[in-house]
């Protein structure tokens, strides 16, 4: 596949349109996702199928420059319906959405159908708009590609504080006299465009997804915007470059659900297995508490049994121990594990107790349990 | 001439005033609390003073000029859960968002911009947790998060929307010496409150509020019985009030 990739003028170009497109996209999405926005980019690209249509009909002609302003009007056209719907009437804004992206791409498939039953040869591909073919991108495509979409990405780059406040907290942003309404139609405007030029290679059906899946797995891996607009950026392009050429080399499957698919390993993959917030991390972090707290408690266990005699190393029972601790757990394996820490030590055949450190360690348990309780926030 | 003047403010939703023509004096240099029954509009009269409400009739003056010709000398803290804080950002680049009105549109802020917000972290004792991811922080610490933002905006008129709501008694204490020192360096700040208790102990001026003024001016004057008992309709019981109102008034150092 790489060599393909190297050698191989089509498959270049194919990658290079696939980079691009989920580079933009997925680097849009971050604000998506963050505004809690995603479904809105559902509702663009679906509305856009109409709009390519109606391009056609207007204009005869297939240049992919038309066909994106028709879906960017329509993307544009369905936002502007679902924001206002939302703020002036009652009906919710994921109500709004639903109907919106369902009568739009309604209204697109009956057109598409109406087109292909008239004796014009040359409407043939238009279909490919639905779940895609990046094979059919030609150089002149990714090349206006690189152009809408560098140019979207640098308008992020200029507005970058506006777009921050706007996300994080749009109302204190106005009491500075920030317009929020023209930053958030410049930030629909973009979202619009990242969807756009995926269109072509993606597909109305899903290109949606290649807008909130690199967001969303970039969240998993960083604490910091600019970073997640950069990983997200990165996944974008890599999830578009996988999918665009697998479908370009392994016969015509169409290109949308591929690099969705390889999009949705990186999710699954980040959802897990990232430092902090994956799954797998907070499992295991689970699990230490867990094993931490059953030591601890068998050490005060241990500590409150021997503080009935004159000294703090007073040995006790094993049984004894395991009848004090969790049921499930025992007091076994939490024994060996503080005896591995120097904290208790076996006295004869079945006995344990409580050496300095443990007593230590008690004291020091003791304090840190009252200073929770003074309540520090 | 007062910090503020609020004339004939209505506020509607859907036709529902929500406000119902307010007019109110905040003087220079006073700490006034906004008090009222859930949904008497508190947080609505703070939001169309600011403008971020339209309303429907009625003005505002800071010092006498129209409100959005003096934006740059107010200063807003919003509740605490109007924000995600799961948001990916840090302390100190939320503290410095309160500087991103006077650096205006596409200008970025800089080193001087930081060591602004800094001094303001500084204020309310937030210093070390500058780099501190945002969704690490307490309420308490969230709170003064947002105030350490306004702080930093330099205003003469602070808006602040329930600052002590779900913060721990030492929290309060800090944010309560901070609204005093903001006094004392002559600004004129007003806080929705919810705690009635309270009202007397930390504020000099007191609007007490339920859909239409019921009253407003001096803790002293305006803060009685009769007035409480009508903003509230009578859900206060007389004893309660009595007992709060004595409470409040005993002197910090003999509790």
């Amino acid at each position: 596949m790489i060599e393909l990739l190297l050698t191989d003028y089509t498959i270049r170009t194919v990658a290079l349109g696939a980079a691009i497109l989920g580079c933009v996209s997925g680097a849009l999405g971050t604000f998506a996702v963050l505004r809690e926005q995603s479904l809105l980019g559902d509702a663009v690209s679906h509305a856009a199928l109409p709009g390519i249509v109606i391009a056609y009909f207007v204009t005869g002609s297939k240049m992919s420059i038309v066909l994106m302003a028709g879906a960017g009007l329509f993307g544009a056209l369905a936002t502007g319906l679902v924001l206002s719907v939302t703020a002036q009437t009652r009906i919710k804004f994921d109500t709004a959405l639903g109907i919106a992206l369902s009568v739009f791409f309604g209204l697109g498939l009956v057109l598409l159908t109406f087109l292909q039953k008239r004796p014009d040869a040359n409407q043939a591909g238009l279909e490919t708009f639905l779940f895609g073919q990046a094979a059919a991108l030609v150089v002149s495509d990714v090349v206006t590609m690189a152009i809408v979409g560098g140019l979207a990405l640098l308008l992020v780059g200029v507005f970058w504080k506006e777009f921050k406040i706007a996300s994080f907290d749009r109302e204190f942003g106005r009491s500075l006299g920030l317009r929020m309404r023209i930053i958030e139609a410049l930030l629909m405007f973009l979202f619009v465009v990242a969807i756009v030029i995926g269109l072509e290679a993606v597909g109305v059906v899903l290109m949606s997804a290649l807008l909130i899946g690199p967001a969303a797995a970039a969240r998993q891996w960083t604490d910091r915007l600019s970073l997640m607009f950069g990983i997200a950026a990165l996944i974008g392009a890599l999830s578009g470059v996988l999918g665009a050429v697998v479908s370009a080399t392994a016969s015509s499957l169409p290109t949308g659900p591929i690099i969705v698919l390889c999009a949705g390993v990186f999710v699954l993959v980040s959802l897990i297995g990232a430092p902090h917030r994956g799954l797998a991390w907070r499992w295991i972090r689970d699990w230490r508490n867990g094993r931490v707290l059953r030591m601890e408690s068998v050490l005060l266990d241990l500590f409150a049994l021997a503080s009935q005699h004159e000294r703090p190393d007073y040995p006790h029972e094993a049984a004894v121990l395991d009848l004090m601790a969790n049921p499930i757990a025992g007091s076994t394996k939490s024994l060996k594990a503080l005896e591995d820490r120097g904290l208790v030590t076996r006295v004869g055949e079945s006995q344990w107790s409580l050496t300095q450190a443990g007593v230590a360690r008690v004291r020091a348990i003791l304090e840190g349990m009252s200073a929770g309780r003074r309540g520090d926030n | 001439m007062n910090a503020v003047d609020v004339r004939d403010l209505t506020v509607a939703y859907h036709e529902k005033p929500v406000l119902w023509d307010i007019d109110l004096e905040v003087p220079h240099g006073v700490l006034m609390a906004v008090v009222g029954p859930n949904g008497a509009g508190k947080t609505t009269l703070i939001k169309a003073i600011l403008g971020l409400i339209k309303p429907a009739a009625g003005e505002v003056l800071v010092d006498g000029e129209p409100y959005h010709r003096q934006r740059d000398r107010v200063a807003y803290v919003p509740q605490r859960g109007s924000v995600d804080w799961d948001f990916p950002t840090n302390v100190l680049d939320v503290v410095t968002m309160g500087l991103y009105g006077r650096l205006g549109w596409i200008r970025r802020p800089k080193q001087e911009h930081r060591a602004l917000a800094l001094e303001a972290l500084r204020k309310v004792d937030m210093e070390s947790f500058a780099k501190r991811q945002i969704s690490q922080l307490s309420g308490g610490q969230q709170q003064r998060v947002f105030l350490a933002r306004a702080l930093v905006q330099d205003a003469d008129v602070y808006f602040m929307d329930e600052p002590f709501q779900g913060v721990d008694a030492v929290t309060e204490r800090s944010i309560i010496e901070l609204l005093r020192a903001l006094r004392s360096a002559g600004k004129t700040v007003v806080v929705v409150h919810h705690d009635l208790q309270t009202v007397p102990e930390y504020f000099d001026q007191v609007l007490l509020l339920n859909v239409r003024r019921i009253a407003s001016g001096p803790v002293d004057e305006v803060f009685t019985e009769e007035n409480l008992r009508t903003t509230y309709g009578g859900r206060i019981g007389f004893m309660s009030l009595v007992r709060e109102r004595s409470r409040a008034a005993t002197p910090e150092a003999e509790r």
